[in-house]
């Protein structure tokens, strides 16, 4: 089935059209929503700042020049305002080695099990990364941006943008060895 | 460029290309050098471990309640009424152009208009006096409807649904199709006339609990 662009819908948003909004929010919404609540680290923030951000596009849609993709501007958008809610709750960022206490505080029964799998743990070091390295191993393994398309996002330099995923899986391979599991890397 | 500094320089590459958002050019060059050093090829599964971690962790997130939605149009609602940009743009743009032409050729522009208005009128005028004298046809149908009015709501339907599904639902609502499909969804008339917000709300309610149902939003 082929579907409308997503350029073609910002367009006809800029002429005040409803639908072509819901349609935009549909494809969408789940994404900005889990990006801003890795950042934001609660549901009822990131909730909220959907609904921000895509009444920016509602606003801001006639100025959308299509330089880059959509998803990208929704990301950039999202990043902003994400920030923002951070900066106004004052919610001073996890250092970590609070971050580090929360990995380990999940004693459910699977707990033993758990720690024997790679993967799990991962997961759990992946939650416990500074807000900055967290953005952008988001940005890179499942938004799948691009290096250019972070520094549109993050608004950072190219060089700097792979100078910050490399500390971002350097602290994550710390994370693991912390665990019991060393990669043998960096 | 020493073996060295490129190595270093592809191995930073590594995440996007197990993303696949490098360039043909770039991949290429990753692949040639995962080809020649083991210990890279190694470090590359390490990405490639990571990459499905985060894509992982991600989709175990869930997902935002309709309450995000509904927050948005409501704010949507409370905003100006905008008008499109294309008609004046068009309307500019034929200004633009008039204004361009000389007086003489305005001149002649307006001579040539009239000739053809006028020409126009006699077309019309014997088609009319050919009507009144009963070689008309006129059909037994009522007045179009085709104009949109009503009650309509936006809806997805579950992948799953069948079509058979499909028209039981919206029979069981008095429902028909108004339009779509437009990226997966249709428009649906749900009342002939124009509801008040809080019964076309109790409606989207009802229907959203129709497993038929994926995505579902009151539209005008």
């Amino acid at each position: 089935m082929q579907t409308t662009p997503d350029e073609e819908l910002i367009g006809r948003i800029a002429d005040g059209d409803r639908v072509a909004m819901q349609v935009l929010f549909a494809r969408h919404h789940v994404r900005v929503f889990r990006f801003a609540l890795r950042l934001v680290r609660n549901e009822a923030v990131a909730e909220d700042l959907i609904s921000e951000v895509f009444l920016d596009v509602w606003r801001q849609a006639g100025r959308f020049e299509g330089r880059s993709a959509v998803s990208t501007w929704l990301l950039a958008i999202t990043r902003f305002k994400a920030l923002s809610a951070l900066r106004k709750k004052q919610e001073a960022e996890l250092d970590e080695t609070a971050a580090e206490q929360i990995a380990d505080t999940d004693d459910d029964p699977d707990v033993a099990l758990q720690k024997k799998d790679k993967a799990a743990i991962l997961r759990r070091c992946l939650t416990a990364l500074s807000a900055e390295h967290r953005e952008i191993i988001d940005l890179v393994y499942y938004h799948e941006k691009s290096v250019q398309e972070v520094v549109e996002i993050v608004g950072i330099p190219e060089g700097t943008v792979k100078t910050r995923m490399f500390h971002a899986r350097k602290r994550l391979a710390e994370l693991m060895k912390a665990q019991g599991i060393d990669q043998g890397w960096p | 460029m020493n073996e060295e500094a490129e190595r270093r320089e592809v191995e930073d590459l590594l995440p996007w290309h197990a993303a696949g958002t490098l360039s043909h050019k770039e991949a290429q060059r990753v692949e040639a050098m995962l080809a020649r050093d083991p210990e890279l090829a190694r470090r590359y599964e390490l990405v490639r471990e990571e990459l499905a971690s985060t894509i992982h962790l991600n989709e175990t997130l869930g997902a935002p309640s309709a309450r995000a939605m509904e927050k948005l149009f409501a704010k949507i609602d409370a905003e100006p009424v905008r008008r499109p940009r294309r008609a004046p743009a068009i309307g500019a743009r034929i200004s633009g152009f008039i204004a361009s032409l000389s007086p003489a050729t305005l001149a002649w522009a307006a001579v040539a208009g009239a000739f053809v208005i006028a020409v126009q009128a006699g077309v019309i005028g014997s088609g009319l006096l050919k009507q009144e004298s009963g070689g008309g046809f006129v059909t037994a149908s009522a007045p179009g409807q085709a104009g949109g009015t009503g009650s309509f709501v936006l809806i997805r339907f579950a992948p799953a649904a069948t079509a058979g599904d499909v028209t039981a639902f919206l029979e069981a609502h008095k429902a028909s199709i108004a339009g779509g499909p437009s990226g997966g969804f249709y428009r649906i008339r749900v009342a002939d006339q124009v509801l008040p917000q809080d019964k076309l709300t109790s409606i989207v309610n009802g229907m959203s609990k129709d497993r038929v149902v994926g995505f579902i939003a009151a539209t005008k």
